[in-house]
């Protein structure tokens, strides 16, 4: 198998969908000319030319828009959003109408649209250009939410998206397009709503998507010099959520700790949360952790970000919780990232 | 050139969109429709105008005011009125309403409740056209109200520079009825003069009579026969007025007086199509009572099918969320 960056998956996964169909267009801002905020398109313009490649202008609402109504008559747009922070400002748009109006048409029609870019912190972007909306979204009736953690994930839920008839909010990590994996070749997909078991333990569950799967990940590795195995769950999307993989997991290990990036209220863990509290009341050992971003806009400081954001300490000392024991963690400092009960 | 012999159908028409909006004023009272309803009377010429020089091919997109549309491309009244009651036998099986009506196989696009969020819709709707070779054209109604929004001003921007590569066959159609609920056009655009905003965007535009079929027509002849050549997009200011209030809640209309109302009723755009009819000598009184009398059968038989058939079934609540790969 080759090994591609994250980067390469989307892309690749772009123009194999753009050979295969040419109902596949893209549309954007500085997504030509430019070769893309993050080179995701570089070169697509010049290989498909200016009808399938749209440079728009700065118009979220415009675009997004537009984007929906090429999907209602058939065409299979994919938006970059330059980072999911412009989104609000299309956010009327994605809400009230790609969710909705297969719904409020009685079905008349199909909206094949993925709405594509990064979403989450990146280093040192402050308040307006660093965060995560997946549970903005993952609210919405109509939409489905793809965070893919590695490049075979980002590549075979793209395939996915492009392929079905429904919204899609494909939320990258900018902080993970240069990683690298192994991606399969080919007509390989993904299946939405399918979470993936990354790691098997018997001593706690640990629930992780996009990002935070790498340092859920990290966490594991520690804890098992601990001698504690830790199961970690890779989401892959958040609607549809497989409950029953995370319910049926917790079944066993009787112990869970969600972690997100975003802010804790309200966030995606707390749904996480209630569907452990839900399927697997009784098999609970102690009360579900979520380990999230501090509760607070994000700051420009270094030192700042670095405490609102969670890390592998502060998911070893969560797992500690769960099972009542004191661990040495490897992140001494006392981080800002909320990880208390 | 529109000649008055096919006009008669279209009057034929509009008296019964006429008609069909009193019944659903009168079932709104009685308690048979809910949620919100916007009528359109007093604005027939416009749709009517407009919806006469589309192709059948042709596509189309409005506001929440858009039981005209749907009735004027040919939804059966039946199904547009069922739509309102709430019925599984609706245009869009009783989960859109008023505000929400759809009917793809005559190239209605739809029916939007968002002020101006449809404009995006029928821009990217009019590029996939071109995308894909075809001569079709798109059609976007939408209110004074509406070119306040962002998303007018986002789309119009990115129709005049799609238009550039001719790939943007829209016909944007203003219907200037004077209100955005309780706003005056002078109170809410800092030019009054509507057609002349879209010169920002070097889109060609005009204003005209919305009152008069004929003068309407013409136009709308003019604006598609461009868009579908030229692949670029143009603009109609139709100038119209709105007889009832804005909604079937807006009973005291605190914002504008009974004389105001009274005066442009005097230019009702059916009596007008009626007059010119008439002194044609395509209309005499036998044809225009046979025409109303018609219109009132269909709008009676519309009631019956509306009150007779049943709500949507329990199972419809959550069908068409996603499709069916979901
Ligand atoms: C974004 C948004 N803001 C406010 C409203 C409430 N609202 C409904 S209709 C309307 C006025 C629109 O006027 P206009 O575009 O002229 O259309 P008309 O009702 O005259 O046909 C308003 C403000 C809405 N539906 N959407
Ligand atoms: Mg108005």
């Amino acid at each position: 198998m080759p090994i591609l960056s994250y980067r390469e998956a989307i892309r690749t996964t772009l123009i194999e969908e753009m050979d295969r169909d040419p109902t596949v267009i893209l549309l954007g801002e500085e997504i030509g000319l430019y070769q893309g905020t993050f080179r995701m398109t570089a070169d697509l313009l010049e290989r498909y030319g200016p009808r399938r490649v749209i440079d728009t202008p700065t118009s979220e609402i415009g675009f997004v828009g537009a984007a929906i109504g090429m999907a209602m008559l058939g065409l299979r747009p994919v938006v970059e959003m330059m980072t999911w922070n412009f989104s609000l400002v299309a956010f009327d748009q994605i809400v009230n109408n790609a969710a909705k109006i297969r719904y409020f048409s009685g079905g008349q029609v199909d909206i094949p649209l993925i709405i594509r870019g990064p979403n989450g912190a990146g280093v040192q972007l402050s308040a307006q250009h660093s965060q995560s909306f997946e549970a903005l979204y993952a609210h919405i009736p109509g939409l489905h939410v793809v965070a893919p953690a590695t490049p075979a994930e980002a590549k075979g839920l793209l395939r996915t998206a492009i392929r079905g008839s429904d919204p899609v909010i494909f939320l990258e990590h900018a902080a993970l397009y240069g990683s690298k994996g192994e991606v399969p070749d080919g007509e390989f997909a993904v299946p939405f709503g399918a979470a993936d078991v990354v790691r098997s333990g018997r001593d706690v569950t640990i629930v992780a998507y996009s990002r935070m799967l790498g340092t859920a990940l990290e966490a594991a590795a520690h804890l098992a010099g601990e001698g504690i195995e830790a199961e970690v769950i890779n989401l892959r999307t958040l609607r549809p959520l497989d409950r029953s993989t995370i319910v049926e997991s917790v079944g066993r290990t009787h112990r869970a700790v969600v972690v997100q990036e975003q802010w804790r209220p309200f966030g995606a863990a707390a749904e996480i949360v209630a569907t452990i509290t839900e399927g697997a009341f009784d098999a609970l050992d102690a009360p579900i952790e979520r380990v999230t971003g501090a509760d607070v806009p994000m700051p420009y400081a270094r030192n700042l970000e670095l405490m609102a954001l969670s890390n592998a300490g502060d998911i070893m000392r969560a797992v500690a919780r769960t099972l009542y024991r004191e661990i040495p963690t490897p992140n001494g400092r006392s981080s800002g990232g909320q990880s208390d009960a | 050139m529109a000649d008055l012999q096919s006009a008669l159908s279209w009057y034929r028409r509009m008296v019964l969109v006429r008609r069909f909006e009193e019944e659903t004023e009168r079932a709104f009272r009685r308690g048979k429709i809910g949620g919100y309803l916007h009528v359109y009377s007093g604005q027939e010429a416009v749709a009517a105008g407009f919806i006469s020089a589309m192709r059948g091919d042709d596509i189309c997109f409005t506001s929440y005011r858009d039981h005209a549309i749907a009735l004027l491309r040919g939804s059966p009244p039946g199904a547009v009125m069922a739509e309102l009651y709430g019925k599984a036998a609706g245009l869009a099986r009783g989960k859109g309403g008023s505000m929400h009506l759809f009917d793809v196989g005559r190239g209605f696009y739809g029916g939007y409740g968002i002020v101006g969020g449809h404009i995006p819709l029928a821009l990217g709707a009019a590029y996939a056209l071109r995308y894909q070779g075809s001569d079709r054209v798109c059609l976007c109604f939408l209110g004074d109200g509406a070119m306040n929004t962002g998303a007018f001003h986002e789309s119009l921007n990115m129709a005049g520079l799609w238009g550039q590569t001719g790939h943007c066959p829209l016909v944007l159609i203003v219907e200037n009825n004077g209100y955005a609920m309780g706003t005056s056009v002078a109170r809410s655009s800092a030019v009054t003069d509507l057609a002349s905003r879209f010169t920002a965007y070097a889109i060609p535009s005009e204003r005209v009579d919305g009152m008069d079929f004929q003068t309407v027509r013409l136009a709308a002849e003019r604006a598609v026969a461009d868009a579908r050549a030229s692949g670029r997009p143009t603009a109609v200011e139709a100038v119209t007025y709105r007889f009832a209030g804005h909604g079937a809640a807006d009973v005291v209309q605190p914002y504008r007086s009974k004389e105001e109302v009274e005066q442009a009723r005097r230019r009702d755009p059916i009596r007008l199509l009626e007059g010119h009819l008439r002194a044609a000598g395509l209309l005499d009184d036998a044809a225009a009572e046979a025409i109303r009398e018609e219109a009132e059968q269909a709008v009676l038989a519309a009631v019956r099918h509306s009150e007779d058939s049943p709500p949507p079934s329990p199972e419809a609540l959550h069908a068409d969320v996603y499709g069916k790969e979901a």
